[in-house]
């Protein structure tokens, strides 16, 4: 079974890392946006099954885009982690609330990353 | 009493006579009966209990060895597999170890190489700062830091990238002075004692200095004044990436300015090229 999966990350080094966690996932597809305006583009065009999104972004915040997801019916059930520098409680109760179904700091690690996206894939 | 007269009558009493004699006869013979019985019973009773205290003396005899070698021999036979689960049990406490350490090899050699792949992916020198900036961020967990090169004409190190800090907040640093000074000149890394997530900084006195070094030479530093809040601390794999930006992100910074001087002495030189040829 093929999982389409979306990094929305302004970092390459970012987008190649959470790549590599992915790989570990069999049948996982990658597709990646540089900012949160190319994330929306992306994520309206086509049917994600998770979508990990950085907060700190050109154009259009990760938690901008979090709520414009929830809000479109095409796209508004896709998972969604959020993987940012923002460590504060306050900043994953926001995300949290505002619809991401899991929050992750940096640095990441490997193993959290899959195991997160395996979690929001129903895979375990 | 009247003796009987008739010859019948006293022969009905002899046979009565005869008839009670009888019965007592009987009466003592099945009491000698019972009392050989009770003596037989009195000695089967002794005996058995002269069996049961040699029984308790020593419970299993003849037979029972046989049973008794057999408990040993299964007793010998859980202790062996005891000691074998244990075995089996360490073995896969180390494999469940191992497993940890190589996924936290493998994440670190992901760092790594994505780091390294990063850095030289590019000859701009706007782009190999971003990916320094990037690497620190995300890999490594700085919130506030610096990147810092020396002016071999005036042997100070200038800010040219920083992150959640202004440029212009890191005053120039000459060679040998301070903290960051000493870190380029002596080429070694610099961490302070503490692991700083609040209050000032001093930009003069960053909490981490990694001088970027091609071989032996200096050509600038990476000055770290404050780490991410979920930062606690520096992790091995923290101490492997400095290692690898103090070589490889000086390769690229040092091959990234070559490469922007030589293009914009390609570019002047084709200039002069077109105006003497026209």
């Amino acid at each position: 079974m093929a999982y389409k999966v979306l990094i929305v990350e302004d970092s390459a080094t970012m987008r190649q890392l959470i790549g590599f966690a992915l790989k570990r996932i069999q049948g996982v597809q990658i597709t990646e946006a540089q900012d949160g305006m190319d994330g929306l583009k992306k994520i309206s065009s086509d049917k994600f099954d998770l979508a990990l999104i950085d907060i700190n972004m050109p154009l259009l915040d990760g938690l901008k885009l979090v709520k414009l997801i929830r809000s479109d019916p095409r796209c508004k059930d896709i998972p969604i982690a959020m993987i940012t520098t923002e460590g504060a409680r306050e900043d994953r109760e926001r995300a949290l609330q505002l619809g991401a179904n899991e929050y992750l700091t940096k640095p990441i690690q490997q193993v959290e990353v899959a195991r997160v996206a395996r979690t929001l894939l129903g895979i375990g | 009493m009247d003796k009987p007269d008739r010859p019948e009558d006293r022969q009905s009493i002899a046979s009565r006579a005869e008839e009670f004699l009888q019965v007592f006869k009987r009466g003592a013979e099945f009491t000698q009966e019972l009392l050989r019985e009770n003596e037989r019973l009195r000695y089967r009773l002794v005996q058995l209990e002269e069996r049961l205290r040699e029984a308790e003396k020593s419970p299993v005899t003849g037979g029972d060895d046989h049973l008794l070698l057999r408990i040993r021999d299964l007793e010998n036979e859980r202790h062996h597999l005891l000691n074998k689960f244990k075995e089996v049990e360490a073995e896969n406490k180390d494999f469940a170890n191992r497993y940890l350490e190589i996924e936290e090899e493998n994440n670190n050699l992901a760092n790594l190489y994505v780091a390294s792949y990063q850095l030289h992916s590019t000859l701009d020198f706007r782009e190999v700062m971003q990916i320094i900036l990037e690497i620190v961020i995300n890999l490594i967990g700085a919130e506030e830091f610096g990147i810092l090169l020396l002016d071999e004409k005036t042997n100070e190190l200038r800010a040219v990238a920083t992150e959640g800090i202004h440029q212009e907040g890191i005053p120039a640093v000459r060679l040998g002075e301070g903290t960051i000074g000493r870190a380029a000149k002596d080429g070694t890394n610099h961490f302070a004692a503490k692991i700083l997530h609040e209050g000032p900084i001093d930009p003069v006195d960053p909490m981490v200095c990694i001088p970027l070094k091609i071989k032996e030479h200096v050509i600038g530093v990476i000055a770290i004044y404050r780490l991410l809040q979920q930062k606690e601390k520096f992790t091995p794999l923290d101490l492997e990436l400095f290692t690898l930006l103090a070589g490889h992100a000086a390769t690229a910074t040092f091959a990234s300015k070559l490469y922007s001087e030589s293009e914009r002495k390609l570019s002047t030189i084709q200039g002069f090229i077109e105006l003497l040829t026209k």
